[in-house]
């Protein structure tokens, strides 16, 4: 199944509010130093990194590592300056790339 | 010793060993019947922390609503050879899906016996699209089975009102209260007995099933009853039944009777 994202932007804002912003994305983050059960290596496969735009200027980005658990949940603040659209984008392991956006209208 | 203490003493050891007797007996029947006051039932979300209980509360926050995602993308597909959705026969589940999580297990007329959700959704798959079933734990099944469940969300626990339940009640209920395993412990030595107190660091739960399927941080995935039954079983060193047993099915369907009107939580966060 392809993976599901869960983005909490609130819909709308006072200009110079700090908001709080949420991501949520469905990923099994096997981490690489697992064993099936006849021994093999299961090879890596996670999320590597995640970027977050507002109207396509970079707000926040981070790195993400082999001990991160499943589904990463990713919180950050940003101060609310105009209306527009804040994206995310997941790049991972085996070409994983995921885009998601939501709108904010600012007030 | 005067010949006239030895009665005395002899009455003494047989009101101790009657005591004694006794206190055996109170013990036995206090395995089998130590029941929990419907008004002290809680759920494990109340025991929660405050992380774990804002992590279930915010729908954006709960893993679990991504397999949601999963499930009413699956209730909107067409599936198997009669190229039918779930929603083809149903239609919205919002609005005609409400309560149903609610009132399983179910008696099934045609299996003469209680059948799951898990299992309701898998005849539903072969009689009705002609498709194969999901395996149990499979995603998919999780998935459907989550975006159910979601639709009973605050909708008090409400097993069916169905006299030919009533022997399968009676099944779970005598599995939940048999000593099992290598540790010789019944289900309600630990979750009725000693609710509360404390088991490695955890309080020890009263095993009501409020949530299910869940997303547990430990598990870092979603998982059904079954699982977690599985779990407790190899916790006290029995042979975990298979999924979709029946011994499962009559536990579940005991399990949901003994909470009775608590509020479904599906699909909640477990630690």
């Amino acid at each position: 199944m392809v993976a599901r994202t869960l983005i909490n932007v609130p819909a709308k804002a006072k200009r110079g509010e700090v908001i709080a912003i949420k991501s949520l994305i469905s990923h099994i983050m096997e981490n690489g130093f697992r064993h099936d059960n006849v021994g093999k290596p299961i090879p890596r496969d996670i999320i590597t990194s995640m970027v977050c735009t507002y109207n396509g200027e970079e707000i926040f980005s981070t790195t993400l590592y082999p001990a991160i658990a499943a589904n990463p949940f990713i919180t950050f603040y940003t101060v609310a300056t105009e209306t527009g659209t804040i994206a995310f984008k997941w790049t991972g392991d085996n070409g994983f790339v995921i885009d998601a956006s939501a709108k904010i209208t600012v007030e | 010793m005067s010949v006239a203490a030895i009665p005395r003493r002899l009455a003494v050891s047989a009101i101790l060993a009657g005591a004694l007797a006794a206190s055996f007996l109170a013990a036995s029947l206090l395995a089998a019947h130590a029941e929990i006051p419907l008004n002290e039932r809680r759920s494990v979300y109340e025991d929660m922390s405050a992380d774990n209980k804002a992590m279930q509360d915010d729908d954006t926050a709960n893993p679990a609503m991504l397999s949601v995602l999963d499930g009413e993308a699956l209730w909107q597909a067409k599936a198997g050879s009669a190229q039918k959705s779930c929603a083809d026969c149903h239609g919205d589940a919002k609005d005609k899906m409400k309560g149903v999580a609610a009132h399983y297990p179910a008696f099934d007329a045609a299996a003469g016996r209680p059948v799951n959700l898990e299992q309701r959704i898998n005849l539903c798959r072969e009689s009705h699209q002609n498709a194969t079933p999901f395996s149990f734990e499979s995603k998919e099944l999780l998935a459907l089975t989550a975006y159910l469940g979601l639709q009973s969300r605050g909708e008090p626990i409400a097993p069916p009102d169905d006299p030919r339940l009533k022997p399968f009640i009676e099944q779970g209920r005598a599995l939940y209260d048999q000593r099992q395993g290598q540790l010789n412990l019944s289900c309600g030595q630990c979750h009725d007995d000693n609710r509360g107190k404390s088991l490695a660091g955890n309080k020890v739960p009263q095993a009501h099933p409020t949530g299910y399927p869940i997303y547990r941080l430990e598990w870092q995935g979603v998982g059904s009853l079954q699982r977690r039954l599985r779990n407790c079983m190899i916790g006290m060193r029995a042979e975990p039944y298979p999924y979709g047993a029946t011994e499962h099915v009559n536990m579940e369907l005991y399990l949901m009777w003994r909470a009775r009107g608590m509020k479904l939580e599906t699909p909640a966060v477990r630690p």
